[in-house]
């Protein structure tokens, strides 16, 4: 009775979540990339004053990085220092 | 005639037709495979593709096909009589739009997932691509104004339905909040956001809204509809999580409350059928019952708008290949059960046939105000609530689908227009993006006359499109049967009675609207009929190939899914 009763719980949660669940994946991507715009601004060549402190996150960027500047319409890296490709 | 037994007949008939029809197509024509990896198992990502529960699954499928349109169709064309209607909703359901939806979740699953676009550029060649957007783009435009005016008709005609009406979307905001921003027990939350929803019913019951006229310089229609087109273009703004997704769910939820409710009433007071089998005294300007029956009721016997649904989003979640049965055969009947409740109290809420002919006095007349106003009836005498406040529920229950079509509608032809902005190198914002999709919604409206009298002449042009996209999807599904050589006759047969009705009663409305003058409409019809042909011309070309080519592989969906390209 109790694990019927979480199952339709579960039942439930996804029936609200799941159509809109690819929205959500797609708004997250835009601020992820918004966010990584910024830290890579000093290395993309636009000046950054807060570039000291935010260098410290670059490794966090680098798993994703590729995807990102396909994403971007770009087909090479374009950092020198990131050879994805 | 007694309507008690009409329903039986008609819940036989569509059980009969998935017992054994949808499992010979299971069986004998598609080949269900339990041990095919389906996309959602092959590239499972949590995001898109992700294995689910087929209860569930089919819970979200039907709720998506399902809303305000297999309501307002066969409410519409039971003025030429309940047999032709019910028939066409019975024997559609079990042969046109189960073997259609199940057809099209089929195609995808074994196409990796992907939408009937893009299929239609493997199987019918790349032109077939662009008329789908044409054809999308009509489609939606068509039924965002006839829905307004649907809207706008039953608040005039049901005052007490304005507060439930607007009262819902303050509910849909709360829910959204408590589920998002405070985490609550979805199941609480549910029981009561569905608690509200009824409490306002109740409370517009006691407190009916009539505008006054002229309010802000306009009648009460041209308000109504200037104040949903507002509210469904700010709802398209809005972040999603905000109102589209609790309102939807909670919409969702009240389909099968309403359902419910309407099945119950039925069994329990066992109406008299007013309206005649078939009407010989059809009022006059009623066009032939052949072919605009099968265009009138789109949704609810076969309806191209379910291939998108299947194909777009469902086919990515199918956990077992043969689940497709379960969700696309029993979502479409679970569409014709809404449809057939429809046309029964259309047609058994009148104490008469004078006063049912009272109101069906023109075609587009009664309608989905017949489905209030006789279905109020029938829960009146069935479950004993109060004859306003049974109209009350049934003018919600058909106002809240209508509307969420209506905000989903507008949030779709924004990508539309943005994404023709695109192809024509033009970076379109949000806001002005919606601003378009509103100004060419409206224009449809009010082309129509001020207060929208005259806008159900858009429903059967927007059951024709739809009917031109199912021909589409079950070109899509032959051809791939050609090519597997198996049986294609279940997908060719209605093929070919869609398709010709479609054609025809889009010739038919050519007449029509020359007489009326409509040039916009008249506009419309043309650049379907240019499609009906492009769509026949491309098929027969795409059949006669698949069926001279040799038959492809056991194993071909397997491989040959690395050649098309996203």
């Amino acid at each position: 009775m109790t694990s019927r009763w979480a199952s339709f719980r579960a039942g439930l949660e996804e029936f609200y979540a799941g159509p809109y669940r690819r929205t959500f994946a797609r708004a997250r991507r835009e601020e992820d990339d918004l966010f990584r715009m910024v830290v890579l601004a000093e290395a993309l060549g636009v000046p950054d004053p807060a570039a000291y402190y935010t260098v410290e996150l670059m490794p966090a960027l680098y798993e994703d990085f590729h995807a990102w500047h396909r994403r971007m319409g770009m087909d090479r890296s374009p950092l020198e220092h990131v050879g994805c490709c | 005639m007694n309507a008690l037994p009409l329903l039986l007949i008609g819940l036989a008939i569509f059980a009969g037709g998935y017992v054994l029809y949808s499992k010979f197509l299971g069986n004998r024509v598609y080949k269900l495979d339990a041990s095919f990896k389906t996309p959602a198992h092959e590239l499972q990502d949590g995001v898109d593709y992700v294995p689910t529960n087929k209860f569930v699954l089919w819970g979200h499928h039907f709720t998506s096909v399902a809303g305000a349109a297999p309501i307002v169709g066969p409410a519409v064309a039971v003025i030429w009589g309940w047999v032709p209607a019910f028939l066409w909703v019975t024997l559609g359901t079990v042969f046109f739009a189960g073997m259609h939806d199940l057809g099209a979740l089929w195609a995808s699953a074994r196409n990796k997932g992907r939408s009937m676009g893009t299929l239609s550029s493997r199987y019918i060649g790349a032109r077939g691509a662009n008329l789908f957007l044409v054809v999308i783009f009509l489609l939606l435009l068509m039924v965002i104004a006839a829905f307004a005016v649907v809207i706008k008709d039953l608040l005039i005609s049901t005052p007490s339905a304005v507060i439930p009406a607007w009262g819902a979307v303050a509910v849909a905001l709360l829910v959204g909040q408590a589920v998002y921003r405070y985490r609550m027990n979805l199941s609480l939350v549910t029981v009561v956001g569905v608690a509200a929803l009824y409490g306002l019913i109740l409370l517009g019951d006691a407190v009916p809204v009539e505008l006054p006229d002229p309010i802000l310089g306009m009648s009460p229609a041209t308000f109504w509809i200037v104040a949903l087109f507002v509210y469904a273009g700010i709802a398209s703004l809005l972040p999603v999580w905000v109102l589209l997704q609790p309102r939807d769910y909670i919409n969702g939820v009240q389909l099968f409350v309403g359902l419910g409710i309407l099945f119950v009433a039925v069994l329990l007071s066992a109406p008299t059928v007013v309206a005649p089998a078939f009407n010989d005294t059809v009022p006059a300007g009623t066009p032939d019952l052949l072919p605009l029956l099968f265009v009138t009721i789109a949704c609810g016997a076969i309806s191209g708008f379910h291939g998108m649904v299947s194909s777009g989003t469902t086919s990515k979640q199918l956990d077992k290949e043969t689940d497709a049965r379960f969700v696309g055969y029993f979502g479409a009947v679970g569409e014709g059960m809404l449809a057939l409740g429809a046309i029964i109290a259309a047609i058994a809420g009148y104490r008469t046939m004078a006063d049912w002919k009272a109101v069906y006095t023109a075609f587009g007349e009664g309608g989905v105000g017949a489905f209030v106003e006789g279905g109020g009836e029938i829960v009146n005498s069935g479950l004993g609530l109060s004859a306003s406040l049974s109209s009350t529920v049934l003018a919600t229950m058909a106002i809240l689908f209508a509307a969420t079509t209506m905000d989903t509608g507008m949030r779709l032809l924004r990508f539309v227009v943005q994404e023709a902005g695109e192809v024509a190198k033009l970076k379109i914002s949000n806001g002005v993006g919606t601003l378009i999709a509103l100004a060419a919604g409206m224009g449809l409206t009010f082309s129509q006359g001020a207060d929208g009298a005259g806008g159900l002449r858009i429903w059967p042009l927007f059951g024709t499109s739809n009917q031109l996209l199912a021909s589409l999807t079950l070109s899509i599904v032959a051809v791939m049967l050609i090519r597997k050589r198996r049986n294609p006759a279940p997908a060719l047969v209605p093929l070919a009675v869609v398709f010709v009705m479609a054609f025809w009663a889009a010739l038919a409305q050519l007449g029509d609207l020359y007489d009326a003058r409509d040039w916009l409409l008249l506009t419309i019809d043309v650049v379907i009929i240019v499609a009906a042909v492009w769509v026949a011309f491309e098929a027969v070309v795409a059949m006669r190939r698949a069926s001279q080519e040799p038959p492809e592989a056991a194993d071909a969906d397997v491989t040959e899914k690395a050649e098309v390209t996203g």
